[in-house]
């Protein structure tokens, strides 16, 4: 039991009559890279927002980093981070206002925020543009800025929303081995994508299709069960029962 | 509070950051109370009449001079027909034209009576109506001079006293209202904007999934625009008294609370906004067209409010700067204190409360 951060029991969120997710179960284990994959409009979005507590869930169990997601909003809030899929960094602020702010509101000290600050910026290779403003920047460090911000208070979890939207290829796979060295670190990683090629860099994925879960596994199971030659075709071959529309 | 500080200095930053923005926010006021306070004004100097006198003997002449000298009155021309009276008004040189019959001595003195006829531009109803009052109470004023010596069987003796304005200058109406405006442009619509720009970018997200209570991040939004609204309150009063000569008779620091509670009221108003708003632009819409426009209108500033028809009566009383703009008017020109106010203070307190209330039941609405 201690070894699984986040659990999804029946999980289930309707809007009206629309089940946006439907009945979805799933455990994520500490330090695991979990993709959740899904078409658009299967249901990702609305799913992660519910165990992010930015969403109340209509019926079923969940539980964040050992946290209820009912009744202990406010201390999984502390335990996780979140980069969304709209871009989340303060364009007018400097790369370090940034990092100050988004280490304030976490309630860090100075003496952290200003250790980790220098750390990062010394790991992304930007010592120099400390003081530069974020708007300034290219969209490829941004992201791997606004990753670096969402594990800055050192959470036991990381959902990321699409985190590798409009980037190019090169920066993707820099990206990802962002990933792997925070999940080095302990950190558990739940993320959302599209591109297939980052599902074979998850440990395990699933696979929503019209809010539910269709698929569960290794890449490498799924692969075998769907006798298919990449995850790509894993998906199209679930996608396409799908009912929904975007 | 560490967190909630760290909140208000990047508010800062981005105020800061944006100089165009800040310049506008900080020089709305002086632009404005400059432009009321010199330009726009509804006292009436030297107007331009024209005079047809038909008889031009001395009283006519003497008349005249009576109108011409006054600070209200320009001779512009004297016409000759009646023809040329019309003319003169289409050219738009003249706003009032003065016609004085034949015989105007000979009927003044032997028949005790004599017509004079008063022409006005009412195109502009409102100076038209000035015009005429003061030229009537010129005549009425020439009339009680040549009657001097006679005794006449009847007279009505009214003295007129203007309290609280003795010049009856316009200023003294127009800072209340730009003060009211300004902390209503500049609280409402920009919280507004915002946090609707933070829900935009999808920064609000990040900061509902922080620990950061949400409350706590609608109030931090808040903070930086009242400290702006108290700078800008110092320098609209700083500005009617040292430039417009304008007196404060009532108790000063009554004025800045009042103004404090309005800014407080027009805050909350722009949460309310910001929590139903999606976009910058339905922000800046609603705190346009359902404040701005309601706040001219209907707060008495502009248009006397006890001359509307009664739906447009009861409507004015939700508009929060009608409260404000009166107890401006009390405590800065009547001189009164807070005995004098304080249905007014009421009331602006419970609408802070309430939409303050609502906007924060709004916002952990929009969480679940």
């Amino acid at each position: 039991m201690s070894n699984s951060m986040i659990t999804a029991e029946n999980l289930t969120k309707r809007f009206g009559d629309f089940v946006a997710v439907d009945h979805i179960s799933f455990e994520v284990n500490k330090g695991e890279i979990f993709g959740f994959l899904g078409a658009n409009g299967a249901g990702k979005t609305t799913a992660m927002r519910m165990l992010c507590g930015l969403s109340l869930p209509t019926s079923g169990k969940g539980t964040v980093a050992g946290f209820d997601i009912y009744k202990d909003n406010e201390k999984i809030k502390q335990n996780i981070g979140y980069m969304s899929q709209k871009f989340s960094l303060y364009d007018d602020l400097t790369v370090k206002e940034n990092m100050r702010f988004y280490g304030g509101i976490y309630g860090m000290t100075n003496d952290f925020i200003r250790k980790k600050t220098a750390f990062i910026l010394h790991h992304l290779h930007l010592e120099k543009e400390g003081d530069v403003l974020v708007k300034s920047l290219p969209l490829g460090w941004k992201q791997k800025l606004a990753f670096s911000v969402a594990i800055f208070h050192e959470p036991q979890i990381v959902f990321l929303d699409e985190p590798t939207g409009g980037v190019d290829p090169v920066t993707r796979r820099e990206f990802w081995s962002m990933i792997y060295q925070a999940a080095e670190l302990g950190i558990t990683i739940f993320v959302t994508t599209h591109y297939m090629d980052e599902a074979e860099y998850c440990n395990r994925v699933s696979i929503m299709v019209d809010g539910k879960v269709e698929a569960l596994d290794t890449p490498a199971q799924l692969k075998r069960t769907y006798a298919a030659a990449s995850m790509d075709e894993v998906f199209l071959k679930l996608a396409r029962k799908a009912v929904r529309g975007e | 509070m560490k967190q909630f500080f760290a909140f208000i200095k990047k508010e800062f930053y981005h105020i800061w950051r944006d100089k165009r923005t800040m310049f506008i926010l900080l020089g709305m006021p002086v632009v404005q109370i400059v432009i009321f306070g010199f330009a726009l004004t509804n006292e009436v100097k030297n107007s331009k009449i024209a005079v047809l006198d038909f008889s031009k003997d001395d009283a006519t002449q003497s008349l005249i001079t009576q109108l011409d000298a006054s600070r209200y009155f320009d001779l512009e021309k004297n016409l000759v027909t009646y023809g040329q009276v019309e003319e003169e008004f289409k050219k738009g040189k003249i706003k009032m034209a003065v016609v004085l019959p034949r015989h105007f001595s000979e009927d003044l003195k032997h028949e005790n009576k004599v017509q004079v006829q008063l022409i006005a531009d009412a195109s502009d109803p409102n100076v038209a109506n000035t015009l005429a009052n003061y030229a009537s109470a010129i005549i009425m004023d020439y009339q009680e001079r040549i009657t001097n010596g006679r005794k006449m069987p009847y007279t009505i003796n009214t003295e007129v006293r203007m309290l609280y304005n003795p010049q009856l200058k316009g200023v003294f109406n127009f800072v209340p209202g730009v003060m009211a405006m300004v902390l209503l442009l500049v609280c409402t619509m920009m919280t507004a904007i915002t946090i609707v720009k933070e829900k935009e970018t999808g920064t609000m997200e990040i900061m509902l999934v922080s620990p950061m209570r949400p409350q706590l991040v609608v109030l931090a939004k808040a903070v930086p625009y009242l400290l702006l609204s108290i700078v800008n309150i110092a320098t609209i009063l700083l500005l009617s008294v040292y430039v417009l000569e304008m007196p404060i008779n009532g108790n000063l620091l009554l004025l800045v609370g009042e103004s404090i509670l309005f800014t407080l009221v027009s805050l909350s108003l722009g949460l309310l906004i910001s929590a139903g708003a999606q976009s910058q632009q339905t922000a800046m819409f609603i705190s346009l067209v359902a404040l701005f426009l309601p706040t001219v209108m209907l707060s008495g500033f502009m248009f006397p409010i006890e001359n509307m028809p009664l739906p447009l009566r009861v409507i004015s009383n939700i508009v929060p700067a009608k409260w404000y703009y009166s107890i401006v008017k009390s405590v800065m020109i009547k001189g009164m204190g807070i005995a004098g106010v304080w249905k007014e203070t009421i009331i602006l307190a419970g609408m802070m409360i309430f939409f303050l209330g609502m906007a924060i039941r709004k916002f952990k609405i929009r969480l679940a």
